[in-house]
């Protein structure tokens, strides 16, 4: 074949860094070795970056310096100021932007194919096309879908799905055209061709993020996680390149696998959750009966202060509602007043809470609450038995046992926390009005052991940070 | 190389990456997602070489300047991506023996 000849150990060197890619997340099997994953990571790229700079003629250096400058300092001041909060958006943002230099990258190709040895007397090989129109095609699905989940995550734009009539038949149509153009591509050339895939790409990846929402951004900020991935790896095809092979086929099953769990954890079947809709307003039919007013308690900070003093255990559940009111930082602090006062305090979280998987523990740990206080659902579920005070902040779906029992509920067969089993429910919500994301009715909340705690979450505990120090 | 082993390494590849993230603990869960965002950012090797192409004619010289675009792109994501999962990373720690 007519490639670019690389030298054998660039070759070398590209899968050395691809190995060091591998290690980077083979890191994050415990905090304790993630920090050296880290590293490896860094090392596998500055690899890959010399290689190729190495290896190429270079016309001009001061440029490449100057943008590999310019895009640097911009991400180390957002990496350095960014709050652990909008971790959500900042990820979904850097998604895009892969999406975008694969695209950038493909259109760089596609004009100037000599240089990426992927052509022959102005002909691109049929085989190259193809893996450029995809590399292109994907790169541009991950820019729009994550330019839509950073507006919808960041609270600029509706967090509600929204639903065109007759979607499913667009979006299936708007992908085989693609594939079409992309298959067209290899017997012409032309601008239009290849326009039109970046365009068309470009609409189906809003079209597609459009009608998901709320709760379901996990498995969207998963999914685009993979996308960009595969992107990368269908620019590593056509340029023959086995560092971006590996990376683009790691990160694309890395993305794939996070969707899943939290499909799973959902019970929620991928496709129906890529058919989005759920969380929408409730059809008239469904909401128009009146619901049944039914008696609750609310207790205060002091009472709230007061059982958990007296408590051997609590078990604290931090919710997506946690994040918004940033109370983590409160919420440590009355962990330490009650361990201090020789209460057991475990934090329990659900694969699903907040807007990204492990978006939970990152904030406790911003916190400086140990992670060996942190439990996942299956391994703290059988405790609530013996758990005096189950504390559930900012969380309501993960709680309400009407997943277990309720089959006509839409949350029915969620794996959830068996809150009603401790002896007493705290419950801090802003208030009765709102039912959690799914729109169900959570009768956690009129159990006799229930305390409603009404407030914004990080008042409420600080207000009881300040009595139980009474 | 010809396809058929280019092939070969993605598959592999893929296979690598599911067994690698399963073990990774759910607690590292937004970190992973940091992690591999700024190793997708690998991308800036194709963006390299379109940067660094002496320019032929009109369209090489488009495509350099495209290169240099993507390079500007995938430098915010490489640096912004490591040094926001370091700095969550630096944030787990154990429990303090006292």
């Amino acid at each position: 074949m007519e490639h670019v000849t690389t030298p054998s150990w660039a070759m070398f060197a590209y899968l050395v860094s691809g190995v060091l890619f591998i290690l980077a997340l083979r890191g994050l099997s415990s905090p304790a070795t993630s920090r050296a994953g880290n590293r490896y990571g860094m090392i596998g790229m500055v690899i890959a970056v010399a290689t190729t700079l190495v290896t190429h003629e270079i016309a001009g250096l001061p440029e490449i310096i100057g943008a590999l400058a310019i895009g640097g300092g911009i991400g180390f001041v957002i990496a350095r100021r960014i709050a652990m909060t909008a971790m959500p958006q900042l990820v979904a943002a850097f998604h895009s932007l892969v999406g975008m230099a694969a695209v950038l990258v493909g259109w760089a190709a596609y004009l100037n194919p000599e240089a990426f040895g992927i052509a022959e007397g102005g002909q691109i090989h049929a085989q190259s096309c193809i893996e450029m129109g995809l590399g292109i095609a994907i790169g541009a699905i991950t820019f729009s879908g994550s330019i839509i989940a950073f507006l919808k995550l960041a609270g600029k734009m509706s967090g509600a799905p929204i639903m065109l009539p007759g979607r499913h038949v667009i979006n299936l149509g708007t992908i085989i055209a693609i594939l079409s153009l992309v298959g067209y591509f290899t017997v012409d050339q032309s601008l239009w061709v290849i326009g039109l895939i970046s365009l068309l790409a470009f609409i189906i990846g809003f079209l597609l993020i459009i009608p998901i929402g709320g709760a379901d951004m996990p498995v969207v900020v998963s999914m685009l996680n993979s996308y960009s991935g595969w992107a990368a790896a269908a620019m590593g095809f056509t340029l023959h390149n086995t560092a971006m092979i590996i990376t683009g086929a790691l990160v694309g099953s890395s993305g794939a696998i996070l969707s899943y769990i939290m499909c799973k954890a959902m019970n929620r079947g991928f496709l129906s959750v890529i058919a989005g809709g759920f969380g929408a307003a409730p059809e008239a039919g469904a909401g128009g009966a009146p619901k049944e007013q039914r008696p609750w308690k609310r207790g205060s900070a002091e009472d709230a202060a007061f059982l958990m003093k007296e408590a051997e255990s609590v078990i604290i559940i931090p919710g997506y509602g946690m994040a918004v009111s940033q109370a983590q930082h409160a919420l440590r602090e009355m962990g330490d007043v009650l361990k201090k006062e020789g209460v057991s305090v475990k934090y329990a979280i659900h694969p699903v809470a907040g807007r990204m998987p492990g978006h939970m523990n990152v904030l406790l740990a911003e916190a400086n609450v140990p992670y060996d206080e942190v439990f996942e659902l299956e391994d703290i579920n059988s405790e609530f038995g013996q758990c005096d005070v189950a504390f559930i902040i900012g969380a309501n779906d993960v709680v309400n046992p009407a997943a277990k029992t309720d089959k006509s509920s839409p949350i029915y067969g969620m794996p959830v926390f068996d809150v009603e089993k401790a002896k007493t429910v705290m419950f801090v919500k802003r208030s009765m009005g709102g039912v959690g994301y799914s729109g169900v009715d959570n009768d956690v909340f009129y159990m006799d052991q229930t305390m409603m705690l009404l407030a914004d979450a990080k008042k409420m505990v600080e207000d009881i940070v300040k009595a139980l120090a009474h | 190389m010809d396809f058929i082993s280019i092939l070969s390494i993605f598959v592999l590849a893929c296979f690598v990456g599911y067994y690698v993230v399963w073990s990774v603990t759910p607690a590292l869960h937004t970190p992973l997602m940091a992690v591999t965002n700024a190793i997708s950012s690998v991308i800036v090797v194709g963006a390299l070489i379109a940067a660094a192409a002496s320019g032929l004619g009109a369209a090489g010289g488009v495509s350099k300047w495209l290169g240099l675009g993507a390079v500007v792109l995938a430098s915010v994501n490489i640096f912004g991506g490591f040094a926001v999962t370091a700095r969550m990373l630096a944030m787990y720690k154990k429990k303090e023996k006292k």
